[in-house]
């Protein structure tokens, strides 16, 4: 058993969103980055499953240099081994493309993914890989359990859940609870140092959008406060200001 | 040139952010000099509902009735899209962003070789190549992109273009596709779907409730205030986490993000994770007890106290104006 978990470097939930170069560019400085929480997620489940199940597992990201220390980190979690597809993710179609190409050389029976990314917020990389790979692709994923070659699965739909079945090789996307976070521990960090982590370049170099600017929303006015024993002067100010009731 | 919209339904009504995919695709078309605005729906819709998508701007309307689609099953979803995209001609695809929409929007991405951008919030600029708008970093920014190919897929953020409701009812055409059996590879057993309540991605107003709240028994208030509103109820992750509320009401970063006009967060300190959640609502109004809390920060209006005290106050004085 073969599971792949693709992972992304993204700022910390808690950072400031800020850019550079007349706003064509994210703007890195103090700024602390990290594996996607829902990547981490899926992280978190799959090795839970390579501890039952006797799997082997590798994390893969398409990135420039600086992510190598995101990849050591989930090395440090648990992932046997590490790959680095060398480029710039332009867009989700040229991530799917490098994903699903690195998939076919190497077979995996499960791929699993965060639900969505939280810098580009897509949620659209593990359905192109699906196509492309003609695999099934199931997202959000909450509970994710393998038996034999079924794969029995919760997914969260508006307001509930759906519970289904799919064969191996599938692709996830994930969301909690279907783990918890992991934290690596001392033997972790010291093993992550000596585990492969591959360099390749990028084999398609496919994309369809562009990234032209970036832009921040307005600042948000100051509040308004209303006493707390005049809560009519706030059904007033929501019925007649901002007209919401 | 037609655009095709593919609208996603709950038990045979139309999903609110699929109209608002048809009124966005209506504005297009215009923009783009006319051309058909042909609305899909798949499944088990009435056809009074389907009707409803010409108020919103379609043209047509054409219905695949077939119970299999009636389960939100990408691939097969995908599959019938693009049958129906062929069909028509069309050249662009416009669907709402949501966990089904977004997942049959990059399966076809592929399949018909198109660009695609989700979170779309605004109509695209022509003036320069097809440029387009959309949220990221969780509504914190926005990236104007632009798509280089002859297709195109635009998946539009909810409640992000008015609703257009005086468009003329349209007609409705069934037509059967066949769906090779191949892409029901993965199968729902059973579904588990609270009823009768407002759907909290879909929701005009949204009560929440946070740790401030102080245990599962004291929401009650929270029910009683989302009531008289019509309202949805959310929480904040630990409130989730510690199990007082189940895991889909959970508003936030890692959690459902809303967009509704009116937001109430009560006893919600406003950690930066929790307003990614809700940064796109149109008007917040927070009560905290702790005049320092960050979440005021981001409100429109603010009740400094206790929310045991505040709350059945204000769910009086709201019912006594509507
Ligand atoms: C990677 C990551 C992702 C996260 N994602 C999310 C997310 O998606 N959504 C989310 O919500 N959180 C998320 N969090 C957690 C977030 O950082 C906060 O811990 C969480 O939002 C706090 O929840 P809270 O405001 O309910 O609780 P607290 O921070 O404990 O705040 C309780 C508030 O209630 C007020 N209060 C207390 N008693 C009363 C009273 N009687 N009346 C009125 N007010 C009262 C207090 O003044 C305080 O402000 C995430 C964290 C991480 C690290
Ligand atoms: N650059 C990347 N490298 C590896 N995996 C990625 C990358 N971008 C996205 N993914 C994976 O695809 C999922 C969905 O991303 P997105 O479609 O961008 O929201 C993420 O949670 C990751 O698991």
């Amino acid at each position: 058993m073969k599971i792949l978990v693709c992972i992304t470097h993204v700022p910390d939930t808690t950072s400031k969103i800020q850019f550079t170069d007349n706003n064509t560019k994210f703007d890195k400085s103090g700024v602390q980055f990290i594996i996607g929480p829902y990547d981490d997620y899926a992280l978190a489940r799959a090795v839970e499953l390579k501890e039952q199940l006797g799997a082997s597992l590798t994390v893969l990201n398409v990135g420039e240099a600086d992510t190598e220390p995101t990849l050591r980190k989930a090395l440090a979690i648990g992932a046997d081994d590490a790959i680095r597809v060398n480029a710039f993710p332009k867009d989700s179609l040229f991530v799917a493309s490098e994903i699903a190409a690195i998939a076919k050389e190497n077979n995996y029976d499960l791929i699993l993914m965060g639900r969505e990314s939280i810098d580009f917020n897509g949620g659209m990389v593990h359905g192109m890989v699906g196509q492309l790979l003609g695999m099934p692709s199931v997202s959000p994923v909450m509970k994710l359990d393998i038996e034999g070659e079924t794969v029995k699965m919760a997914r969260e739909i508006e307001g509930g859940k759906e519970y289904l079945e799919a064969k191996l090789p599938l692709i996830a996307g994930c969301q909690e609870p279907i783990a918890e976070w992991k934290i690596p521990n001392m033997r972790g960090i010291m093993s992550a140092r000596t585990k492969p982590l591959n360099v390749v370049e990028p084999s398609q170099n496919q994309s369809a959008t562009s990234v032209v600017a970036f832009k921040l929303p307005p600042a948000k006015g100051s509040v308004k406060l209303v006493d707390k024993d005049n809560v009519e002067e706030l059904v007033k100010l929501l019925k007649n200001d901002a007209k919401v009731l | 040139m037609s655009i095709l919209v593919y609208i996603e339904h709950a038990e045979g009504a139309i999903k609110k952010t699929s109209l608002e995919a048809v009124s966005f695709a209506h504005a297009l078309s215009q923009q783009t000099g006319g051309g058909d605005v042909v609305a899909v729906g798949l499944g088990t819709i009435a056809e009074d509902q389907l009707a409803k998508a010409g108020e919103a701007g379609a043209s047509k309307v054409l219905y695949v009735k077939d119970s299999k689609l009636d389960a939100g099953v990408i691939q097969a979803h995908a599959d019938a899209v693009a049958q129906i995209y062929e069909k028509v001609g069309a050249k662009t695809l416009v669907l709402a962003t949501s966990s089904l929409g977004s997942a049959v929007a990059a399966r076809l991405a592929i399949r018909l070789q198109a660009g695609l951008v989700s979170n779309v919030v605004e109509l695209p600029d022509l003036s320069s190549g097809y440029q387009v708008k959309r949220s990221i970093y969780t509504g914190k920014a926005f990236a104007l992109t632009t798509v280089d190919t002859e297709h195109k897929i635009l998946a539009i953020k909810k409640n992000a273009i008015d609703l257009k409701t005086d468009g003329a009812s349209a007609s409705v055409e069934v037509v059967s596709l066949e769906i090779d059996q191949a892409n029901f590879a993965t199968t729902i057993i059973s579904t588990d779907q609270a009823t009768g309540e407002v759907l909290l991605p879909e929701a005009d107003i949204v009560v929440s409730g946070g740790r401030g709240l102080k245990g599962p028994e004291n929401w009650g208030m929270i029910e009683d205030l989302a009531k008289v509103l019509g309202a949805a109820t959310g929480c904040s992750k630990p409130v989730s986490d510690i199990g007082w509320r189940p895991h889909h009401e959970h508003v936030g970063q890692t959690g459902v993000k809303v967009a509704p006009t009116l937001y109430i967060a009560v006893g919600i300190s406003g950690a930066i994770q929790h307003l990614a959640g809700v940064n796109s609502s149109k008007y917040i109004v927070v009560i905290n007890k702790d005049p320092e809390a960050p979440f005021f920060k981001a409100a429109d209006y603010g009740i400094v106290g206790d929310a045991f005290e505040v709350l059945p106050k204000l769910t009086e004085a709201i019912k006594a104006v509507i």
